[in-house]
């Protein structure tokens, strides 16, 4: 059978109780022998040392076992670890009580003169006495090191050690009577124990019931302490001289810190029970600001913090009532009350008004609006004699008050009115952080509305470009927002004859984009009239005068294009002049003719602006149509794209097909610009006759 | 960004229009015109000798008034339009319904031989 054993605090723990309850043992054992030795007259030739030895690793023990035991102190346990104390001090005193009991019981009979009872019975009290001692050292350590620093740690080290030495001192034998060195070192540990003494902070911890407690606890140590230094120092009986407790540097030492302790504590507490309601109140207002700020996350709404602002500032000022009132929009005013009802507060109101006595006080963070200064009033009749008002400033906007009424006057001082302005500016902050959030959920949705609009923009667009063998098209457009306003289209007119139209709406973004509906709409409609090319601009501006802005406009060319006749017939209403270029002469050129864009003018005098241009075109000519997103696209240097640049391209790359085109021009148009982030929308189509 | 000095010379008011006329900047411009048309002044000078750039917004904005021009019968005459602009005025076929002369002499001389 193996026995596994692990090496945990718990095992250390209960190995060393074991082992201080062996070398009790066996000293009690020496001290019966001894004393049967004494008897019959035999020296044992046991050195003196001996047993003082082992009674000091005795005390070495029960000082490992303590340690290993009590847990560090957090929070509230004060009291709880007071307890303990406690509980062994009682344990100690009734084992103590007992043994004089059983003494005056027996009183003179044989059995209280026999000295192998006197060696036992002193030897426990002697060793409860030890361990009483030192479990409360341990636990006065932990209150003395409760919020310690680098320093504290260090120099309670230092002492504690001593302690551990001091143990060992009565190996030398001194007594205290007849050494200076021990009166010395006795003297010096017992200032070190009075400074050490100072480490009060848990106390401040304490409620004021658990301040109580305290008392009563340490009240009942402090006797226990003082019980069993009466104990240790009358003069045990003579056979006992041989071990003089008393004269143990180590109890002596123990008696004079825990002493020194115990009435220290005693007195801070008793003393700080009348400011510890001031002590909780900090403590409920650190809390409540703690609620203001998090009222958010659990997704309470408005009112809800100005009912916790409420709260709190009238605890916080001791007001004995108080209302909000917040401007919900122009008309309605929303009410807060406690404790006073809405007649009450008119009629206070009116006397606020009235009162001459007031102390207005700036608010730091915008001095210069005077309308969120806070004002402390003076009522004289009135049940209330003294309100404070706080403006409530919503996103920089006053949007409400906070008044708070005292029935007596000059109820608020300078503390309270801080603590005010605290819980307001906070709540503030909540609200504003609360109208944000919706914001930004709000936002998030027009971001998805307008998601759906770029998609549905984009399919308004065509996806297949109507041609036959004569000709290839390609067409190839970016919107500078989520959606844009240029236009392409083709209609199939009859089986040779196409319509084909691109435009421009005036502006950028969702209006544009709504009137390029529009737009589309137009044509779809238009086109299938087979109107010249004159007669659709004519009836497009129509039907967009009565649905455009009044500042929008849309600029356009119509083309129609006959495959089996050769020609192209076009009216341009205000877009960029097409580039055409021509193969015989191997030169571009834009179309020069006049016209007017749709929407501009909404009467049948736009009929004169309009002109109908009619060409044949050949193999391998070129038409390039595109929007001023192009033509007008400027670089670092304000520089313009420009059609000459435009021409001088086409030109250059006329031997390709209309997508090579389009990707030459687009990708020259991004070096020229030095960013493919261009300020505009812009499309291009180019069209190439085989 | 644009900026609109008003100033009333003689028998009319001079607007000029400095900077760049684009789709934030319109609104100030049609604010500075609606002004001068509602003050009743009958001849209007428009100096766009500084003004850099028009969007399709400013363009609107001078779009807009063409109506009203024709039927009160007021003097609209813009100038000194640098050749970028003026291109950008022809192709949208503007030039056709506004009075746009080179420079302020020209102006004056359309304004006063009416």
């Amino acid at each position: 059978m193996s026995i596994s054993v692990k090496f945990t605090p718990k095992f250390y723990m209960r190995l060393s109780l074991v082992l201080a309850i062996l070398l009790w043992l066996i000293v009690s054992l020496i001290d019966v022998l001894q004393l049967l030795a004494f008897k019959s007259g035999v020296d044992l030739e046991i050195g003196r040392e001996v047993p003082i030895l082992l009674i000091d690793c005795f005390y070495v023990f029960i000082i490992i076992y303590y340690r290993l035991r009590v847990k560090e102190v957090d929070g509230g346990n004060f009291v709880d670890l007071l307890w303990r104390v406690f509980a062994t001090g009682l344990v100690t005193t009734i084992i103590s009580l007992f043994f004089k009991l059983f003494y005056s019981s027996i009183g003179d009979s044989a059995l209280a003169e026999n000295e192998f009872l006197k060696i036992f019975v002193d030897g426990v009290s002697r060793a409860i006495i030890s361990i009483f001692l030192i479990s409360t050292f341990i636990a006065w350590k932990k209150l003395i090191l409760y919020q310690k620093s680098r320093r504290l740690i260090i120099y309670w080290n230092v002492f504690e050690w001593l302690v551990i030495g001091s143990i060992f001192f009565n190996l030398t034998g001194l007594t205290f009577q007849g050494s200076l060195a021990f009166k010395i070192t006795s003297f010096a540990m017992a200032i070190m124990a009075i400074i050490l003494s100072g480490n009060l902070k848990w106390v401040a911890y304490l409620n004021f019931k658990q301040k109580w407690k305290a008392i009563l606890l340490i009240i009942l140590i402090t006797i226990y302490v003082f019980y069993f230094f009466a104990e240790l120092y009358v003069p045990p009986a003579e056979s006992l001289a041989l071990i003089n407790t008393i004269d143990n540097l180590f109890i002596i030492t123990l008696f004079a810190f825990l002493l020194f302790y115990s009435v220290f504590s005693l007195l801070v507490i008793l003393f700080n029970l009348p400011t510890s309601s001031v002590f909780e109140r900090k403590m409920e207002e650190a809390i409540n600001f703690q609620r203001l700020s998090q009222t958010i996350q659990t997704g309470e709404s408005e009112e809800q913090i100005f009912d916790i602002l409420l709260t709190s500032s009238m605890n916080a000022v001791y007001a004995d009532a108080g209302w909000i009132e917040v401007n919900k929009d122009e008309s309605t005013t929303q009410f807060i009350n406690r404790n006073i009802s809405r007649e009450s507060i008119n009629k206070v109101k009116e006397q606020i008004f009235s009162s001459k006595s007031r102390t207005v006080m700036k608010n730091p963070l915008s001095s210069s609006n005077a309308e969120t200064d806070r004002v402390l009033v003076t009522l004289k009749k009135s049940t209330f004699k003294s309100v404070f008002v706080v403006p409530l400033t919503v996103q920089n906007k006053v949007s409400g008050f906070m008044y708070l009424l005292n029935e007596v006057s000059e109820g608020f001082n300078k503390e309270m009115i801080n603590i005010v302005n605290t819980f307001a500016s906070q709540a503030s902050v909540s609200i504003e952080n609360f109208k944000l959030m919706g914001e930004a959920i709000s936002n998030e949705r027009y971001k998805e509305e307008l998601d759906i609009a770029k998609r549905v923009q984009r399919a308004l667009l065509p996806e297949k470009l109507d041609h036959d063998e004569f000709f290839s098209i390609h067409a190839f457009t970016i919107a500078a927002a989520e959606v844009g306003g240029d236009y392409y289209d083709t209609f199939k007119l009859s089986d040779h004859r196409f319509a084909i139209v691109i435009g421009d709406v005036s502006g950028k973004g969702t209006s544009a984009a709504f009137h390029m509906s529009q737009m589309k709409g137009i044509f779809q409609s238009l086109a299938q009239m087979d109107l010249s090319a004159d007669e659709f601009l004519f009836r497009s501006n129509k039907a967009l005068s009565q649905c455009l802005e009044r500042t929008s406009f849309i600029t356009l060319t119509y083309f129609i294009l006959d495959t089996n006749s050769k020609t192209l017939q076009f009216a341009r209403a205000g877009h960029c002049p097409t580039l055409y270029y021509d193969k015989s002469k191997k030169a571009a050129e834009y179309f020069q003719n006049k016209g007017l864009g749709l929407g501009i003018l909404r009467n049948d005098s736009f009929r004169k602006f309009v002109h109908v241009n009619e060409l044949q075109f050949d193999k391998d000519d070129i038409l390039v149509l595109y929007t001023d997103g192009i033509s007008e696209a400027i670089n670092a240097k304000g520089e313009e794209f420009g059609f000459d640049r435009m021409k001088a391209l086409l030109e250059k790359n006329a031997h390709y097909d209309p997508v090579m085109i389009q990707k030459i021009f687009i990708s020259k148009l991004y070096e020229f610009c030095g960013t493919k982030d261009l300020n505009d929308d812009y499309t291009m189509v180019v069209i190439k006759f085989n | 960004m644009i900026e609109i000095k008003k100033e009333q010379e003689n028998n009319y008011l001079i607007l000029s229009v400095e900077g760049e006329a684009d789709a934030s900047s319109a609104i100030n411009l049609d604010k500075a015109i609606r002004e001068a048309f509602d003050e009743g002044h009958q001849s209007i000078l428009i100096d766009c000798t500084n003004l850099n750039y028009i969007s399709s917004a400013g363009l609107g904005v001078f779009m807009s008034y063409i109506e009203e021009i024709s039927s009160n019968s007021i003097n609209f005459i813009l100038f000194g339009l640098s050749e970028k602009v003026l291109k950008v005025f022809g192709i949208l076929g503007l030039d056709q319904l506004l009075t746009i002369k080179e420079s302020k002499e020209e102006a004056l001389e359309a304004l006063n031989g009416i």
